[in-house]
């Protein structure tokens, strides 16, 4: 039998089913892989031991009336886990315990999922390399030295190494997406409003938005239809009738329409990234899709946005660290000296930075200028999309510009590690559902993916089209497990 | 436009995070290289457009004004930096 660890969620669950495996069997070889992967620097918190007595417990006690039974599953250190330590990835939080569980991995918990462990991230999920993280940088399986993609990078290192079966990560402005894209694994955004943010570390709470990272399209869908539910702890969680994503999943795709935005082609993309997209198309078509032609005539104004939008987002959620009722204290000669000294020494240079331009952004005498008229270029951004859905029923472009670059590349440039999002920053801004998908590889053989965008709660479409172009494109990780020797 | 030393010292202090004057110098050139790229917004016309405020279309939902928690007291202070009996610590306040 193919080692317990590369299966797939769904063949995971299929042998629990038919008692060919126990939970604990799954739990130990996870848990085994895991502590034989410290290289990759994945997890921040590990929480090792009590999956395995969790996973006895599920065996002694089994439900398989469950969506997720006895799996054991690792999850992004953004989501607050009861009694379980939650850091954001930042010092600030180095010493956080949650007394409360976020509505996402409840979720999962109580479909039998089982935690594994917490996964690295940039800080307050702000970055597009996991080099923000205050506990290090993580290195993405494909190759040694190589970014995983960020925020998610904990999160896309440990599943396309194989450490989780799936796992749940956060998407701001492409923090799902990208770093699937990095690692030739598949994320999925959800709509905005379809996933509690209820117990989720805040950064920009217009934006945010978690969602399943998997190995396959199928595994996504199944973690979808756990995490997505209305939630009354969440303020814009919407009431929408969820489907029931895995059992509706299709590849039936025929006559779907199949929007090609022109001004995806950016200046600059490398050549293998438009035969990636020329290859997508092809791969479309050859589903039954019919391939139109559209423009998203604000695309380029995206990015400037975003940086105003999420900046000024997260100036005002990141106030609470104040170091007096939770996380780091510095000493201070006075209740303001304390604060400043707290913020200096517990945030990161990219988390100042952001906080710095957010707060700008929002001070008096610019607030016009730089904060209003970024809502009004979102408005015109959400029109771009919301026209391009009366000729088509989804969106397909490149998830990225360019494969995962090395670590420290990009690191001392924040302007080129933000264009990184450019094909996904638009997606979040206009509150879509959008998923990577790898679709082949470049020069170095690093994956590269495709991105497909769907009307507002069509995440059934978006997965629709996803799986029915996963069986063509037929792609697959060549992991030599370099960080094991 | 530029975004001087001056003005990066303020908005630190309105974001209360102490800062040395060498990364005050650093973070002011990121800022302008950011700023510059920003800046890209000013070439579309938006005086009849409607700010995005929400995504998500709809009105704030109404609750019951009531206690739904247990109470968690020593879970929170737990948390805390410092503490005294019930109460959260800071520096003196009061002269």
């Amino acid at each position: 039998m193919t080692e317990i660890t590369s299966l797939s969620l769904f063949e995971l669950i299929k042998n629990i089913k038919e008692k060919k495996i126990s939970s604990n069997e799954i739990a130990k070889s996870f848990v085994d892989r895991s502590e034989k992967s410290k290289k990759l620097n994945a997890y921040v918190t590990e929480n090792f031991e009590n999956c395995l007595k969790l996973s006895k417990e599920f065996d002694n006690k089994p439900n398989f009336d469950l969506k997720l039974p006895g799996i054991p599953i690792a999850v992004k250190d953004l989501f607050c886990t009861n009694e379980v330590r939650t850091t954001a990835g930042s010092n600030i939080l180095n010493n956080f315990v949650p007394s409360y569980e976020s509505t996402v991995t409840q979720n999962i918990w109580n479909e039998g999922g089982i935690l594994l462990g917490k996964l690295n991230c940039d800080e307050f999920a702000m970055g597009s390399s996991n080099e923000t993280s205050f506990f290090g940088n993580v290195q993405n399986p494909i190759a040694k030295d190589l970014v995983p993609g960020g925020s998610s990078g904990g999160s896309s290192s440990a599943l396309a190494a194989n450490l989780t079966p799936v796992t749940i990560g956060t998407d701001t402005g492409g923090s799902i997406r990208q770093p699937a894209s990095f690692t030739g694994t598949v994320g999925l955004k959800p709509t905005y409003g379809s996933c509690s943010r209820y117990g989720i570390v805040a950064f920009a709470s217009s934006l945010d938005q978690a969602g399943p990272m998997s190995k396959d399209v199928k595994d996504s869908s199944i973690l979808l239809e756990v995490i997505s539910s209305f939630d009354k702890k969440d303020s814009t969680s919407i009431d929408f009738k969820r489907n029931n994503y895995s059992s509706e999943l299709t590849r039936n795709i025929k006559g779907i329409k199949i929007g090609i935005p022109k001004e995806y082609r950016v200046d600059g993309m490398p050549e293998e990234i438009e035969n990636l997209w020329k290859k997508g198309i092809e791969y479309a078509k050859d589903c039954g899709a019919e391939i139109i032609d559209i423009s998203l005539p604000h695309t380029s104004y995206a990015l400037p946005t975003y940086y105003i939008v999420a900046p000024a987002e997260a100036s005002s959620n990141l106030a609470r660290y104040d170091g007096v009722k939770y996380g780091l204290r510095s000493s201070g000669e006075s209740l303001i000296d304390m604060y400043e000294k707290t913020r200096s020494e517990g945030f990161g240079e990219e988390v100042k930075r952001r906080i710095m331009i957010g707060t700008y952004v929002l001070s008096s005498g610019y607030y016009d200028a730089y904060y209003l008229k970024a809502q009004k270029v979102r408005q015109l951004i959400k029109q771009d999309f919301d026209q391009a859905y009366n000729k088509v029923d989804a969106i397909l472009t490149p998830s990225t510009p360019s494969s995962a670059f090395k670590i420290g590349e990009k690191s001392n440039d924040p302007v080129s590690m933000y264009l990184n999002d450019i094909f996904t920053v638009p997606v979040n801004l206009a509150g879509l559902p959008g998923i990577s998908i790898p679709a082949g590889t470049d020069k170095n053989n690093y994956p590269l993916g495709l991105q497909i965008i769907g009307k507002p709660f069509d995440e059934q479409t978006v997965l629709n089209i996803a799986y029915s172009m996963e069986e063509k494109i037929n792609y697959k990780n060549n992991l030599t497990d370099w960080w094991m020797k | 436009m530029t975004i001087d030393l001056k003005t990066v010292k303020h908005i630190s202090k309105l974001a209360r995070i102490s800062l040395e004057e060498k990364k005050a110098e650093k973070l002011a050139d990121d800022m302008n290289s950011i700023f510059e790229f920003i800046e890209k917004l000013n070439e579309l016309k938006t005086e009849n457009v409607e700010p995005l405020t929400s995504i998500a279309e709809t009105t704030l939902r109404f609750r019951e004004d009531k206690i739904t928690s247990d109470n968690i007291r020593e879970k929170i202070l737990k948390n805390s930096p410092e503490k005294n009996d019930d109460f959260f610590v800071v520096p003196k306040v009061v002269e």
